[in-house]
């Protein structure tokens, strides 16, 4: 069974152990390796593409990693930690474009389902859509009136 | 009288950069409260004093070693989107001036390659009020400037002007990348922080890299 990793890169600690927390939830017995990069060494707001790299190697078992992140720097520092990634390594890891949040939930119940990578960014991906189908999935939505 | 760059004045540059960003640091961090959030200067000031405090533990080896040095104590310690993008200019500056020394053909080529690893990383293009809006015209200046036999002195000076105009002409850009970006027309009439940073850069250039007389 595939063990992926997940790793969530965030400007803010907190946010992304609350992240974790949340989504560990979930779990019930099966583990998921989720590690964190988020906040600067002083405790502050930001993202470090170094700590974003140890923690991509630290969630790789070999089956892959998916990593889920906020917004601007931590984008950005996390292309720029596959770059500091040996390649073996790299070719493993997959940035997902989904919610951070969401993304999260659903990446860690189907990775502790035993899911492989891209089925894991797949669900990932598509984090946003049940409340999307809840809400009516229009821009701008939703109207009480 | 040498014409090529050593370590001694590649160092120069950088540690001229990082006194820049610490002399400007509330200006630069005032730019950016206007459309953004807040925290360039002090990333900024943050990385490059950790990138000082690296070069005083010893000189880099070479001119590679030197860059590469500042690339990743960029991309690990500004925390910001700076340092993903000042970082990988450096690396890129490594990777492509070398060991050196550098003549003046290996500073326009090392610039280039860095400010197209800015593009690469940041994806942005001339004209949506970044960093490169100063980084692209000054690399063209310079380049113009040593094709026309310009010395690299004078070619380092005209790529400073290039960048402060280019800084300046963000004022009446709409920002399309970034934090700015979701302030939308907003972000007009404001000078673009990073621009403001990418000058400081050049400018510091112009005041260092000159050639070791002699």
């Amino acid at each position: 069974m595939p063990r992926v990793g997940l790793v969530v890169v965030s400007h803010s600690r907190p946010l992304a152990e609350a992240a974790v927390t949340l989504a560990r939830q979930m779990l019930t017995g099966a583990d998921v390796a989720v590690e964190v990069a988020a906040g600067t060494d002083d405790g502050g707001l930001g993202t470090d593409a170094f700590a974003i790299s140890e923690a991509i190697a630290a969630a790789d078992s070999g089956d892959g990693v998916v990593v889920l992140m906020d917004l601007g720097s931590a984008v950005l520092s996390a292309e720029t930690a596959l770059e500091l990634l040996d390649d073996g390594v790299r070719d493993r890891v997959l940035l997902s474009p989904g919610p951070l949040v969401e993304g999260l939930i659903g990446a860690v119940v189907v990775a502790a389902g035993g899911a492989d990578r891209d089925r894991v960014a797949a669900e990932a991906l598509r984090g946003l859509a049940p409340k999307q189908a809840h809400l009516g999935g229009q821009e701008g939505s939703s109207s009480v009136a | 009288m040498a014409s090529e760059l050593g370590v001694p004045e590649l160092e120069g540059w950088v540690r001229a950069f990082a006194a820049a960003v610490a002399e400007h640091r509330d200006e630069l961090t005032a730019l950016d409260s206007a459309i953004g959030d807040a925290d360039h200067g002090a990333n900024m000031d943050r990385g490059m004093s950790a990138v000082v405090a690296a070069l005083d533990g010893g000189p880099p080896a070479d001119a590679a070693a030197l860059f590469k040095l500042v690339g990743a104590t960029l991309v690990s310690k500004v925390g910001g989107a700076s340092g993903p993008l000042y970082g990988t200019f450096f690396l890129r500056v490594a990777g492509a001036g070398g060991a050196g020394p550098w003549d003046a053909g290996t500073v326009a080529k090392a610039l280039r390659a860095g400010v197209e690893g800015v593009v690469a990383r940041g994806k942005a293009e001339p004209g949506d009020k970044t960093m490169l809006d100063a980084l692209l015209p000054a690399c063209d200046a310079l380049e113009a400037a040593l094709a026309a036999g310009q010395p690299l002195a004078d070619a380092v000076g005209a790529a400073a002007t290039a960048a402060v105009e280019g800084r300046d002409a963000t004022k009446q850009l709409q920002a399309r990348k970034g934090r700015a970006s979701y302030l939308g027309e907003r972000s007009i009439g404001h000078v673009d922080p990073g621009a403001t940073s990418a000058a400081l850069l050049v400018e510091a250039a112009a005041t260092a890299l000159v050639p070791a007389q002699g």
